[in-house]
């Protein structure tokens, strides 16, 4: 395996120091935590709104309005920004308190095979639920 | 320079936490990880409610009557504390990345501006979860 910052192919000097600085490519972590932190409060505003017609709601009823496209649609979309926030937060959290190369590498995977597991748990079962009540 | 360990003389450490009074610009900020990394690992709960309800009325029920439990309950209150707080307090730090209220005048008023916030948010919730959701609870 070669690594990145190795003199060989094309690369120009520039692209193979880019990134390896002291702060790594962490702009772009910082960037999209603020994107999705944006995106986070406007589906969180729907969520509550979501929670609140299903108070006290039964299995079917719940059910049915989340197979609402309107409402799959949305409970997707907060799904995704929610759920790689998180990821983004915890790598922020992970990179700050684990100093050790290797610790830190384990704790991120982790941390992703965590989110990335949730996430795809929770959206098929939103899938699951559209495409199958009410039809 | 052979027996560096055993001749190492003790030096002063810079002060750390425990040696500063709490004051509203630190704790907010250390509360706003706190609740992000609380929020993150109670994703797994909000997995299972979705997951339960796509599996069917039984693994609904279960759900359902952990998070009634006492326990349950206890995390569902932290999970409200913690979604309003670290909402607030982004939105403040959305604010301070634009360069508004960077002072501690600001950050003072907004900080106390977000707690109040979240206090009154979270029993606003729960009067509506208790008021209209008699039966779940």
């Amino acid at each position: 395996m070669s690594m990145k910052w190795e003199n060989k192919g094309f690369k120009t000097p520039l692209a193979r120091a880019r990134g390896l600085g002291a702060s790594r490519s962490v702009v772009d972590n910082w960037v999209k935590l603020r994107v999705t932190a944006v995106a986070n409060v406007l589906v969180i505003a729907w969520f509550l709104w979501f929670l609140k017609n299903n108070i006290g709601a039964s299995h079917a009823e719940f059910t049915a309005d989340l197979a609402d496209p309107r409402n799959a649609i949305m409970m997707i979309l907060f799904i995704i920004t929610v759920f790689y926030h998180a990821s983004l937060g915890c790598r922020e959290i992970i990179e700050d308190y684990f100093h050790s190369e290797w610790m830190k590498i384990a704790k991120l995977v982790g941390a992703y095979m965590f989110f990335f597991t949730m996430g795809v748990a929770s959206i098929f079962s939103v899938l699951k639920i559209a495409f199958t009540v009410g039809v | 320079m052979s027996d560096s360990k055993a001749q190492k003389p003790e030096r002063p450490l810079s002060p750390h936490l425990q040696v500063y009074r709490p004051q509203m610009t630190s704790m907010t900020s250390i509360l706003h990880r706190a609740t992000g990394a609380a929020l993150s690992i109670g994703l797994a709960l909000f997995s299972w409610w979705l997951v339960a309800a796509s599996i069917g009325p039984e693994a609904y029920g279960v759900f359902g009557r952990f998070v009634s439990s006492k326990i349950g309950l206890l995390m569902l209150l932290g999970f409200t504390i913690a979604t309003y707080y670290h909402l607030a307090n982004g939105i403040r730090h959305l604010f301070w990345d634009a360069g508004k209220g960077v002072n501690i005048k600001s950050a003072y008023a907004t900080g106390a501006f977000i707690l109040f916030f979240t206090l009154l948010a979270t029993v606003g919730t729960w009067y509506c979860v208790i008021v209209y959701g008699g039966a779940f609870l």
